[in-house]
């Protein structure tokens, strides 16, 4: 399989605070993979990372083969490498329909009406709010929202920052189920969540993060049925 | 002269303060910097147009768009070279820095064309008869030419902000820079673009006001834009129709309060007007109060 993403040695400090130490993976075709992992583990620095919001010091990440270390994080976009970040971030002052468009700014204008019906298919819920403000969304429909909003760039990697953070269980089984069907439709998907027991059974693979450092990889099942996880991340 | 014409004439005034503080209001709104040079570029704006025209006897609609693009220009440069290597700076240091680009721009203006007042001609009207009057109300081609421009830059931007792409990411910059940036957003050429259209607008204001009042001088742009930055704040810094609301509001105000009160302390109306104002809504009229990010 072809590696999409290849992160190899980046180190990530926040002034002289060392947040990331080492961090090596790799992201195929069609692959969902998760980094899971306590709060301060560096799961969403590193996803910062990728996406051009901060610089690494050392080492490379490789998107196709070619290189980001220096890229804008806009040009990141337009590569269709992009990411939901943490807390959805949905712009709140805009409609639902406008945060959808802002999503498909580097796409070229004639996509955005048959990307707007794919992502209205997929969440008939935003079509209902299409013209509300995006601040008077609950936090479910936010964070569809935010997924859509990154489905219109027509991403070729999708990075998912905690989709579940602050949401009902019922919601998080939405939301994971959203995440699995965009995996049937051949979608590769980098996930970072707390949620390790959700995370762990939609992934192929999976990296534990601790304290800046990848302590352990496997596939989800295998990650699933560790010991050392069930008891440090799945409360068993 | 009668209300009705004190009342047009504080139009024609506060629709050149609107113009001028769309600039302040929209560089707020997006770069969350108050840009303290605004006011010298309209200076600037007026000394191209006044050599253009008055000078060099070009067509006035010629002379108003190279004023224009002088300005756009002067804009984005500053912008580029001032105030961008400064965007992760705290904000005293970039207000600091607007402060020393306005000095900078006035004492160059002084170098250039010294103290002496240039007196300017209007861009619009004849020789001999620079007003008409309608049902006795006396209106000079400059005022209708003001309100007039007023207005349409009003629906043009309301319109460009709310419809166009380049102007949803320009809301979507000023709310949130770094998922402005995450949609594929180019957030320095969209800063660049707003002190561009801001900056624009300066020469225009510039030329309608040096029409009204004709004497041109290197600190011409000073006292016009203080105010103007007052009904940025007065109407909700950030909010353009806040721009539009305070910047006529202000002007009618202090036009009547040097018709019916003083001419002396008109000055003081208007600011006294401006503290009572905040004293009861801090956000302006039409301002947003400030979210805590959670």
């Amino acid at each position: 399989m072809a590696a999409v993403l290849k992160v190899e040695d980046i180190n990530v400090y926040y002034g002289s605070i060392h947040a990331i130490k080492g961090i090596s993976f790799e992201v195929n075709e069609g692959e969902i993979v998760t980094l899971i992992g306590a709060n301060g583990a560096g799961k969403s620095t590193t996803l910062n990372t990728i996406a051009g919001l901060l610089r690494s010091r050392t080492g490379s990440i490789e998107f196709h083969g070619e290189p980001l270390g220096k890229v804008a994080p806009h040009k990141i976009v337009e590569r269709g490498l992009v990411m939901v970040p943490e807390g959805r971030r949905i712009f709140t002052q805009l409609t639902v329909e406008e945060n959808l468009e802002m999503g498909a700014y580097s796409q070229p204008n004639a996509t955005i009406k048959p990307s707007l019906e794919e992502v209205y298919a997929l969440f008939p819920r935003l079509l209902e709010r299409r013209n509300q403000i995006g601040g008077t969304l609950s936090g479910g429909e936010q964070q569809m929202l935010a997924m859509g909003r990154a489905l219109m760039a027509k991403p070729k990697l999708i990075m998912l920052d905690e989709p579940s953070m602050g949401l009902a269980p019922i919601l998080v089984d939405h939301i994971f189920d959203i995440i699995k069907s965009l995996h049937e439709g051949g979608a590769t998907i980098l996930l970072v969540e707390q949620n390790a027991q959700a995370a762990l059974s939609v992934a192929d693979r999976a990296y534990v993060l601790e304290t800046g450092k990848v302590v352990m990889s496997g596939t989800g099942r295998e990650l699933l049925t560790s010991d050392e996880i069930r008891k440090a991340y799945l409360g068993a | 002269m009668s209300f009705l014409n004190y009342l047009v004439s504080g139009l024609s005034l506060g629709s050149i303060y609107a113009i001028i503080a769309l600039g302040y209001t929209m560089v707020y709104g997006i770069a969350k910097m108050l840009n303290f040079a605004h006011g010298d570029v309209i200076m600037i704006g007026s000394y191209v147009c006044f050599f253009a025209f008055t000078r060099y006897g070009l067509n006035p609609f010629i002379s108003v768009i190279l004023a224009m693009l002088v300005c756009t220009m002067l804009g984005i440069v500053i912008e580029k070279l001032a105030y961008k290597p400064l965007r992760a700076a705290p904000s005293l240091a970039v207000l600091i820095t607007a402060i020393g680009v306005s000095y900078l721009l006035q004492n160059m203006a002084l170098l250039l064309w010294s103290s002496n007042p240039k007196v300017f001609t209007p861009i619009v009207g004849k020789p001999g008869s620079n007003s008409f009057t309608i049902g006795g109300l006396t209106v000079s081609y400059v005022t209708l030419l003001t309100i007039v421009t007023c207005v349409v830059i009003m629906i043009v931007l309301t319109t460009f902000i709310s419809r166009t792409k380049l102007g949803k990411a320009m809301r979507a910059v000023s709310e949130d820079k770094g998922a402005a940036q995450l949609m594929g957003i180019d957030v320095n050429t969209t800063i660049s673009v707003t002190f561009a259209i801001g900056s624009g607008l300066a020469a225009v204001a510039g030329i309608l006001l040096c029409s009204a009042y004709p004497n041109l001088t290197p600190t011409t742009g000073s006292m016009p834009g203080i105010k103007a930055f007052t009904a940025a704040v007065f109407g909700g810094i950030g909010s353009i129709p806040g721009a539009f609301l305070g910047g006529l509001l202000l002007g009618i105000i202090e036009n009547l309060a040097k018709a019916y009160i003083s001419t002396q302390i008109s000055d003081a109306i208007v600011f006294g007007v401006l503290i009572i104002v905040l004293l009861v809504k801090p956000a302006g009229l039409l301002g947003k109060p400030m979210r805590e990010k959670v």
